[in-house]
């Protein structure tokens, strides 16, 4: 385990992350995590950020090596998409019972490898520790060894038991484990100057199609998506990428900042929500690749796709704004990548009224502040039962928000809209913030709210809440 | 007589099984003003926490005490006593249900100590029943640790009567966790219908039903009152429904007294004539009207369905007792039950109405589907139906790819007359036309382990 917390050590203290490089030398050691408050947390573990990083791979076994509970409770969940082999939707566990507990569950690992090759051939078996399977001392690395020596393929150890952190912390030890058996281990057959990684995007809903025809269209190839419907050879030689895009989201960003290191690709940070961002992700694409030594036309036909498919854009959303004029929107989520889309909100005409500001930096609330011009409520910390009384009085319209605020806001029989990562529609593109614009329409304008908001024949109107239920 | 098998592969494939303390959570949240607590790292409460919201579509009460790595090898007390105290004053509950994990269990904690401990230095908490139930994850299954809870609220919970009183129409109803909101509502009826007054322990058809609260609240919506269930004592009958309630019926018969009658399964013809005949027995009511014509609704429903089950080769994969449940009722329809796949050991597997009952997973399931008519089982088997192009019907927990699990009905009369419906639509959307070529005598049977090939 010790070199298990040299990594933890190591991950949180990240160059690459602004928030981190802002803090006083002591408290950046400290990284970022935040010790989880028995009975008050929420959120995963450690296991679960390291599951979701890397099953997007298409073409590899995951093998969960723990009790049923941390792969039969949750499986089939994700809604990252593969355009090849599905079997990274095909779960794997070795279900350890007491007896493994009591004399171990190596050998018990080692021959569900085995079978996993024999059944399925892989293209590689990602072995993951579990907590259980940590406290008794498996030790995964040997067994993987091991196993890849007598099976001929890789099969890689993903030693992040649950217990170590939080999910994002997970993230990033995956990202670890990429940098330390996967990537740089083969080569491509060939290169060209026009070779990217993407780093961070898990193609929910199939997002990264959305943005792929675009750089088709430019002669971009993605050598690698890390992780999203990516294969696990083209992880593997994505070490030869000219350039990388780091997808909004920082939960890997140790991996995009160790490629620019080891193997000279530089990277930007960007995202590919909301019509402004997703022009930017191109052109710094295009520049980067040029900076690399592509021919510079590159820049020029970029522009052209963008001015093109921006007022594509535009133009697609304006039929909605008669509907949408006025309209009051509350967005609540948690990071800044939801901040790209309220250009395209607005431009719909919704007005944004209020939102979270819990996981904004200063600059960060001063960008909100430029962006909402009528003086927006901003809350650090909302509770459950608080926003319920705000949606209850309807003080806006819709929101939009995670899937934790759901049913606070559906109880309260107020419109909702899923905009974080468990959302089944694609955001992501030009093509995406038609898409957002349009789920917001068919939310807000939807005929049920008139009918359910409107009291049972039994309730008289004049009568308060309180006094109905005191009669009934 | 069924052989009873386990799987001798060492890699479980596409799980059918859940771990022991969800069960447990899920048993707590048919309890009013409960918060399920699991003592272990925070990843055993979220998964169970996404998977409720998926399959029931509300929110979810449940917290855990977030074991950390260091306080794994120290011991948990520290986070025990934290997680009840922020609980406490965040949620102000009146029960809080505390199960272990593979976490907490290997680490070897004494909960039943902490809460001991807890108690005596917080007094201020007095107020709030605190019930511990041990669920390791590497043992059992989701419906163990479903009835491992209920048994511990009876031995927590009841009050020992000091005088023997019983009420003529109070009845406590013990299900087991392969009943529905939906079917708690169903059996309610049923009760108040011979002028009964049903306990239900637990009761998910106030917390889970899918309804909408008058005022906001963190912890379950409903369910039956802390006050009513120390009173089961006074009831002058349980009824337990599944064999997995047997130990919480009986343990409640030696705390209290009240005789207890089990039913394995409410679904059914005969299985319905007997709860009939009970009910109205210990009622001294006669069956209503309604009941009556609803038996008669349902035999109609079997003559008419009976055409497209006769026959038919059905792979049923699911919790014990809900798998007895299942395939009775498709043998009793006329269909063969080509194969059965379950988590855990229970007695009634081996009296299953098929030859070999296996536990294994739904790799187990699709490898004995080949040439089969219908795949029942949770939303999970949903790849291999796919795969194999055979009619699915969903049951159990969890079904997070189709509306209304919460209201999905199989007991009663009523409940087998809509079943006959749902599952007898499947055949017959799925009915094959005739050409010229039906007459031949169908080619060889594929080799299973062909189709398990993934692309």
């Amino acid at each position: 385990m010790s070199d298990l917390h040299a990594k933890v050590q190591q991950v949180f203290d990240e160059p690459g992350c602004a928030t981190n490089q802002a803090k006083p030398t002591r408290e950046r050691k400290k990284g970022c995590n935040q010790l989880l408050a028995p009975g008050a947390a929420a959120g995963g573990c450690a296991f679960d950020g390291a599951k979701i990083a890397l099953q997007p791979i298409t073409d590899v076994a995951h093998l969960i090596h723990g009790p049923i509970a941390c792969e039969g409770n949750s499986w089939d969940g994700r809604g990252s998409k593969s355009s090849g082999s599905q079997l990274y939707r095909t779960s794997f566990s070795t279900d350890m019972t007491e007896q493994d507990i009591v004399f171990g569950g190596e050998k018990h690992l080692y021959k569900a490898i085995q079978e996993i090759a024999g059944k399925y051939n892989p293209a590689a078996v990602f072995v993951y520790q579990t907590c259980v399977s940590a406290m008794i001392g498996d030790d995964l690395e040997a067994v993987c060894k091991a196993a890849a020596a007598k099976l001929g393929k890789p099969v890689i150890p993903v030693n992040v038991p649950g217990f170590v952190g939080s999910k994002n912390l997970g993230n990033k030890l995956a990202g670890e484990v990429l940098l330390d058996h996967v990537i740089g281990t083969e080569e491509p057959e060939e290169t060209t100057p026009y070779d990217i990684n993407i780093i961070g995007e898990y193609n929910l809903s199939g997002e990264l199609w959305q943005v792929k025809p675009l750089l088709d269209e430019l002669g971009i190839r993605i050598l690698a998506c890390i992780s999203g419907d990516a294969k696990y050879h083209e992880v593997a030689r994505s070490h030869r990428a000219r350039a990388a895009m780091m997808v909004c989201s920082k939960a890997m960003i140790n991996v995009a900042r160790k490629m620019e290191e080891r193997y000279g690709i530089p990277y930007f940070e960007g995202s590919f929500y909301g019509i402004g961002d997703m022009s930017d992700a191109l052109r710094n694409i295009a520049q980067l690749l040029v900076d690399r030594g592509a021919p510079a036309e590159l820049l020029a036909r970029t522009e052209v796709v963008i001015a093109r498919e921006e007022s594509r854009a535009w133009q697609r959303i304006a039929p909605y704004r008669p509907a949408l004029l006025g309209k009051s929107v509350l967005l609540f989520t948690g990071g800044v990548k939801s901040w790209s889309v309220v250009a395209a909100l607005q431009e719909a005409g919704l007005v944004i009224t209020g939102t979270s500001v819990k996981k904004s930096t200063p600059g960060d609330k001063e960008r909100i502040k430029e962006l909402m011009k009528e003086d927006p409520h901003m809350f650090d910390d909302l509770k459950p039962r608080e926003m319920y009384r705000m949606l209850k009085e309807a003080q806006t319209d819709i929101m939009l928000s995670g899937g934790r605020s759901q049913f606070v806001a559906l109880k309260a029989r107020m419109p909702w809209l899923d905009i974080n990562q468990e959302r089944h529609q694609a955001y992501a593109g030009y093509e995406g913030m038609v898409t957002l614009v349009r789920e917001i329409e068919k939310a807000l304008c939807n005929p049920i709210w008139e009918q359910i908001r409107k009291p049972a024949p039994w309730e008289h109107a004049a009568m308060d809440d309180e006094l109905a239920i005191h009669i009934a | 007589m069924a052989k009873v098998i386990v799987s001798q592969k060492r890699c479980t494939v596409n799980p059918l099984k859940m771990s022991q303390p969800i069960g447990a959570a899920l048993a707590f949240m048919g309890i009013e003003g409960s918060m399920p607590l699991l003592h272990g790292a925070q990843g055993c409460t979220s998964f169970g926490l996404v998977l409720f919201v998926r399959h029931f579509r509300e929110a979810i009460p449940m917290q855990t005490t977030a074991m950390s790595e260091v306080a794994t090898v120290l011991g948990g007390f520290d986070n025990v006593e934290q997680a009840i105290v922020n609980i406490a004053n965040r949620s102000n509950p009146a029960v809080i249900g505390i199960c272990t994990t593979g976490v907490s269990e290997v680490k070897g904690d004494d909960l039943k100590g902490f809460l001991k401990l807890v108690r005596a230095s917080h007094p201020e908490l007095g107020h709030i029943a605190l019930v511990d139930v041990s669920t390791p994850d590497f043992r059992g299954a989701f419906q163990d640790g479903w009835s491992a809870a209920v048994t511990r609220m009876v031995e927590e919970l009841v009050e020992v009567p000091l005088i023997e009183t019983r009420f003529s129409r109070r009845v406590n109803v013990l299900p087991g966790c392969h009943l529905t909101p939906g079917d708690l509502d169903e059996l309610r009826d049923l009760f108040e219908a011979f002028s009964l007054d049903p306990f239900f322990l637990p009761d998910l058809s106030g917390s889970l039903d899918g309804h909408i609260p008058a005022e906001f609240t963190p912890t379950t919506l409903g369910g039956i009152s802390l006050e009513h269930i120390r009173r089961m004592g006074s009831a002058c009958w349980t009824v337990a429904i599944g064999e997995q309630m047997r130990g919480a019926a009986i343990t409640l018969e030696h705390r209290t007294g009240v005789p207890y009658k089990l039913f394995d399964r409410l679904t059914g013809l005969a299985a319905n004539d007997e709860l009939m005949s009970f009910l109205s027995q210990i009622s001294g009511v006669p069956v209503p009207r309604k009941y009556r014509r609803l038996r008669s609704q349902l035999v109609d429903a079997m003559l008419d369905g009976h055409f497209y089950f006769g026959g038919k080769k059905a792979v049923v994969a699911a919790e014990p007792d809900l798998l007895a449940t299942l395939t009775h009722w498709l043998h009793e329809m006329g269909c063969e039950i080509q194969a059965a796949v379950t988590t855990t050991t229970s007695p009634v597997l081996e009296h299953l109405p098929t030859e070999e009952v296996l536990i294994g997973d739904l790799e187990d399931l699709e490898l004995r589907a080949a040439g089969a008519d219908l795949i029942v089982t949770h939303s999970h088997g949903r790849q291999a139906a796919e795969r194999l192009g055979i009619p699915f019907f969903r049951i159990g927990i969890p079904v997070f790819d189709r509306l209304g699990a919460n209201h999905q009905v199989t007991v009663g009369y009523r409940g087998t007359r809509d079943l006959i419906f749902s599952v007898g639509n499947l055949f017959l959307a799925h009915g094959h036309e005739p050409t010229p070529e039906t007459w031949l005598p169908p080619a060889q049977e594929a080799n299973p382990l062909v189709s398990l090939k993934v692309p």
